[in-house]
């Protein structure tokens, strides 16, 4: 179906398949972990920081391709990124960035990783997130 | 058992094309493969339940005019309807509560706060859905209880030998699932509840997955509590069931107070109602439980032996061709210890994203956690796929379910 093929495009499938920067962080300065309350799935990231700038990011954790990937995408973009930098990406940002139409059911999976980054980042820098 | 099936086989053949005709849903053309998370609805539910609305929408148990007397006579006719339907000894173990969750609840807030107290042991498994742990964790902290878990083995089905190691303690209660929302397993609930029974404890069975299938007799099983759901044996959502054995009932404080639960009330205290209404308080679901009640109707028309034979031969028929899906591993048990639920994952594609793709081809299967994370994270997967068969189901909906898994690893491949 030319529909499905849409939907999990190419690059989406690669990065499922391939996930960038997986793995654990040895001397991790923020470790945070997230579940899908819906489905389960699980998203962690380990960050190092130098500086304000997160020197390093790696994920790990289990799921569907969409939060995978999502994940996988989330932590390219963090690399050497300023923690002040980072704090401005929303939901939209992540959205664009995965580049399909997700339903309001996948919403969650595909923002898991902007979950992880927000309670887990944010947290450390003292600040809570409503969402 | 296999004489059972065989013998259900050669009765009168199953026209799932007429039950389908009952079914507006289906001229939607999608294949629902779903039921165990919650069912289609029959015409004739549908109508009983527009008739109230339309005809004698009243409240019951007060006004004195007739259609009120009208509507509480069908909404009490409900209830004598689960009682033959389950065998309950009377309708006043017969408890009309929202959902299995609200059933479970009120038996964790009202006998468990009563009973359980500190150090007490309350024995649960590790296959149970959220709603048969949460309360009982619940009841737990606040009076410093403790909860322990009857694991599965590799089959999926409960370790007896651990069981009855954990009955030795003497449990306050023991609390499981008839049927496994997740792995399909029919649990022997005469064989536990009279163990349990012999430890000293109380026997709460969910039988949400349980009494459409397969059936359930009360007294013959034994068991204290049965919980079911309207909205997943063809009724309505909003009404539930909650069977008490009388004597426990009685002893019991009430869970919520309000209107219908009282006999009297005065400034400084309430006389309390009897059974049943001292544990229904405020105005129920009326169109629910009426609906609730042609619901029951329409499956002993059918007749849930039929039923459960026309579930074995799709349950069989999906397994077979399931297995023949390289990567596809399969979880619970095998053939007739399974009820119509098949739970599956596919090597390197999760199961949100094979629900998306069946999407795709209009075929719904639950993706998930089932309710069930616990017994997630026994079997060591995130998540599972579960397609789950009712009445209605045909092989060419599993034939679907099929075309779509194939399309799905195509994409992944």
């Amino acid at each position: 179906m030319a529909l499905d093929d849409q939907f999990y495009r190419e690059y989406i499938l690669d990065h499922y398949k391939n996930p960038r920067n997986f793995g654990r962080l040895d001397g991790a300065d923020i470790s945070h972990e997230e579940y899908n309350p819906l489905c389960g799935d699980l998203v962690g990231m380990d960050f190092r920081m130098q500086d304000g700038v997160i020197e390093d990011v790696r994920f790990h954790g289990r799921g569907c391709a969409i939060s995978q990937a999502s994940a996988s995408l989330m932590t390219e973009r963090l690399k050497g990124m300023r923690v002040e930098d980072a704090r401005m990406i929303s939901k939209e940002d992540v959205l664009d960035e995965l580049g399909i139409e997700i339903s309001p059911a996948r919403l969650k999976c595909a923002l898991l990783s902007l979950k992880v980054l927000k309670v887990g980042a944010y947290g450390l820098a003292g600040e809570e997130d409503d969402d | 058992m296999s004489t059972l099936r065989s013998e259900i086989r050669t009765s009168a053949p199953y026209d799932v094309e007429a039950i389908r005709n009952d079914f507006p849903f289906f001229d939607t053309g999608i294949a629902y493969l779903d039921s165990a998370n919650t069912s289609q609805r029959p015409r004739q539910v549908l109508e009983a339940m527009e008739e109230y609305f339309t005809q004698y929408n009243s409240n019951i148990h007060r006004a004195v005019y007739r259609t009120s007397m009208q509507a509480t006579e069908r909404y009490d006719e409900t209830r004598r309807k689960v009682r033959e339907f389950i065998n309950a000894s009377s309708v006043k173990e017969i408890i009309f509560t929202r959902n299995v969750t609200d059933s479970i609840n009120l038996v964790a807030y009202s006998w468990g706060r009563q009973n359980v107290r500190e150090g007490d042991l309350i024995v649960l498994t590790v296959m149970e859905h959220h709603s048969n742990i949460v309360p009982w964790q619940i009841l737990a902290q606040e009076k410093g209880a403790r909860v322990a878990y009857v694991d599965i083995d590799d089959e999926g089905e409960l370790r007896l030998d651990q069981f009855h190691d954990l009955l030795e303690q003497g449990p306050k209660l023991v609390a499981f699932a008839h049927v496994s929302n997740t792995l399909g397993t029919i649990n022997p609930c005469r064989e536990l509840t009279a163990a349990a029974h012999a430890a000293g404890a109380i026997v709460l069975i969910d039988g949400a997955q349980g009494v459409q299938h397969v059936g359930v007799d009360v007294q013959e099983v034994g068991c204290d509590f049965y919980g079911f759901t309207g909205h997943k044996i063809l009724g309505p959502t909003g009404v539930g069931v909650l069977y008490g054995r009388r004597e426990l009932l009685q002893a019991m404080p009430p869970f919520l107070g309000g209107r219908d639960m009282i006999k009297a009330v005065f400034l400084d205290h309430t006389d309390y109602a009897g059974l049943p209404e001292k544990f229904e308080a405020g105005t129920p679901a009326i169109a629910e439980v009426i609906g609730l009640g042609a619901a029951i109707d329409y499956l002993r028309e059918v007749g849930l032996e039929a039923v459960r034979a026309h579930e074995l031969d799709l349950t069989e028929y999906a397994v077979e061709a399931l297995s023949e899906i390289e990567g596809l591993r399969i979880f619970g048990p095998p053939g007739l210890r399974r009820s119509g639920v098949v739970s599956f994952e596919i090597e390197g594609i999760h199961p949100h994203d094979l629900a998306t793709i069946l999407d795709r081809h209009d075929v719904c299967i639950r993706a998930g956690h089932n309710c069930a994370m616990p017994l997630m994270h026994r079997l060591d997967v995130p998540a599972t796929a579960r397609a789950s068969f009712f009445v209605y189901n045909t092989r060419e909906e599993i034939d679907r379910l099929l075309v779509g898994l194939h399309d799905a690893k195509r994409i992944f491949s």
